[in-house]
């Protein structure tokens, strides 16, 4: 006869599956009380003002709009920087680059190496290179962008390839007894079918950037700044930056800057919820099926 | 098993394939009306040898390949006519360690002559795979492909209109060349694989299986159309199906794997007498079905 399990062999499953909930639901019990703070706190301040309004020492009237417009600078000279340099890499690599050859394969390992160095490594190397050094762009939106660029670009490369690698070899051989170069082949049918994984890669690689603070801080972000970018070699601020300055404030009776920072929080929270799901809807629409 | 083989063919059916039974050799084609003048060959093989690495993957290959002819090459798994058919278009260069030696000669010169390109030798001499392997592109893009990359003169529409009528594909597709090729019917890409080789106008045209992935009906399809190109072209065709080679090619090519897991030619000939009278044992006990 085939019954029920012994109770034992039950009590154990379910025993099992509650462990499971219960680690998910602790999870879900701080991400929750983490927003509604955040929310509690910012939402009040969060309005076309916030947007429109510089810092200012009246908490009362102060925004964010140059760290918005410093942040949108940033990543927009970090996009510029990332794509050519990231996707030509990846391209060297997967379609040109001997595997064969040590120097090929020691820059391979390297990028897996770069891509967890620390961030503010990376900051120091943007002081060190950009800032000061060999090109001395001073503490400009363009060695902030730029240094931001350097961070990310490990895991731009290693998306582009792994998209330029999912291109079935098939493909390349068609185009090629067709008569095309090794160029075309890559230019026309490998990039354009990699595209939609190499765009995730990119947005992944920014909503990284986005957040990032400690290499800002390095190479020289101003903290209190009433004036947005006006073009790249103007000095910045950056949303994690101004969140930072208003949480390290002395707040008091008349000037509370937790409520600024709250709201601080929740604009970068959407801006990367933005970027997320326009990287998911970009992968879902155009993925290819081989 | 003859006569019932001809009723299946004409009612568009072929035989169940992979049956390794013993069974009569199939019959061949009756020969068409021979051309007063030889032959002139596009192809001249002489000593071909090909390596990957140190391993040798088939030697001692010679043979030509004539104009507007079928050449079919049978011969069990693993004896090099795949190998041997890549070495026709350089395709076997992209593959790192390959290595060619002989001579392979393409209208009298060594295609693998240091001052020749790889890339000029394809333009001349396409190539259709194993499986189909359409662009991720529409029907139009992936026919008008070839031509733009080689920088043809001409009218788009009318190139891509006469590869795709030439290949019996433009009917079933004339209302959706703009929708991607992905929507065909395994048959019909192949057909449109064949369309994009002939978009580019070349001369010889290397089949690799290209019906090993499609049902009898398609096959069909494609061997007709084998036998419409070979007025204007002349065909290399690699196939495991012994019917296919006997169907449509006018001379076939036995090849066979050594003890040594090299791949050696044992005979060639016109297609009729190596399946009936062949001049080698073990072509015949290929083609009649008792080893292979």
């Amino acid at each position: 006869m085939i019954g029920r399990r012994p109770v034992a062999r039950r009590a154990q499953d379910l025993g099992f599956r509650l462990v499971l909930l219960a680690c998910l639901g602790l999870y879900f019990l701080l991400l929750g009380v983490l927003l509604y703070d955040v929310v509690r706190d910012g939402v009040g301040h969060l309005d076309l003002g916030f947007l429109t309004s510089f810092t200012s020492i009246d908490a009362d009237k102060a925004g964010a709009e140059a760290a918005l417009w410093g942040t949108v600078w940033l990543m927009g000279i970090c996009i510029v920087f990332i794509v050519p340099v990231g996707v030509a890499t990846a391209v060297y690599l997967e379609e040109f680059a001997d595997q064969s050859r040590w120097w090929n394969r020691l820059i391979e390992v390297n990028i897996q190496n770069l891509a967890s160095v620390p961030s503010v490594v990376y900051g120091i190397l943007g002081l060190a290179f950009l800032v000061r050094g060999p090109l001395s762009l001073g503490n400009t939106v363009l060695a902030g962008g730029l240094t931001l660029g350097l961070l990310v670009l490990p895991v731009v490369i290693i998306a582009a390839r792994e998209a330029i690698r999912a291109v079935p070899p098939s493909i390349r051989e068609g185009s090629l007894a067709l008569g095309a170069t090794q160029w075309q082949t890559v230019w026309r049918q490998v990039l354009p079918a990699a595209i939609p994984g190499i765009a995730t890669g990119v947005i992944l690689a920014l909503s990284r950037a986005i957040g990032e603070t400690a290499p800002l801080i390095v190479v020289g972000a101003a903290t209190v700044i009433t004036f947005n970018p006006s073009g790249l070699d103007s000095q910045f601020t950056a949303l994690p930056i101004q969140i930072f300055d208003w949480i390290s404030r002395a707040s008091n009776d008349v000037n509370d800057y937790r409520p600024l920072a709250a709201a601080g929080i929740l604009l970068l929270m959407i801006l990367l919820l933005l970027m997320n799901s326009a990287a998911i809807w970009l992968r879902n629409r155009y993925e290819q099926k081989w | 098993m003859t006569e019932s083989k001809d009723g299946q063919e004409q009612a568009g059916l072929r035989p169940p394939l992979g049956i390794r039974e013993p069974r009569p050799a199939p019959t061949p084609r009756p020969a068409r009306a021979q051309p007063a003048a030889p032959r002139e060959p596009v192809f001249e093989l002489r000593d071909v040898a090909v390596a990957y690495g140190s391993k040798l993957a088939v030697r001692d290959i010679s043979f030509d390949i004539n104009r507007n002819e079928i050449t079919a090459l049978i011969g069990p798994s693993g004896c090099g006519k795949s190998t041997l058919l890549r070495c026709l278009n350089r395709m076997n260069d992209l593959i790192p360690q390959a290595t060619v030696s002989g001579r392979v000669a393409y209208h009298g010169q060594d295609i693998y002559a240091p001052e020749v390109d790889a890339v000029e030798v394809r333009k001349r001499i396409g190539m259709v795979f194993q499986k189909p392997n359409p662009f991720p592109k529409s029907i139009y893009d992936n026919v008008a492909f070839g031509p733009r990359v080689l920088g043809m003169k001409g009218d788009m529409d009318e190139i891509v209109e006469r590869a795709l009528t030439h290949a019996a594909l433009w009917d079933e597709v004339k209302d959706r060349l703009r929708t991607n090729a992905f929507g065909l019917s395994g048959g019909q890409q192949q057909r449109l694989c064949i369309a994009r080789c002939l978009a580019v106008e070349p001369d010889v045209i290397l089949m690799d299986e290209p019906c090993s992935a499609l049902d009898p009906i398609s096959t069909g399809k494609i061997e007709d159309l084998m036998l419409d190109l070979r007025d204007d072209y002349s065909i290399v065709i690699v196939t495991h199906n012994m019917q296919q080679a006997a169907r449509v090619s006018d001379r076939t090519a036995f090849f066979t794997v050594t003890d040594e897991r090299v791949g050696v030619m044992v005979e060639i000939g016109a297609t009729e007498r190596i399946f009936t009278d062949p001049s080698d044992e073990r072509t015949e006990a290929y083609v009649t079905g008792k080893v292979g």
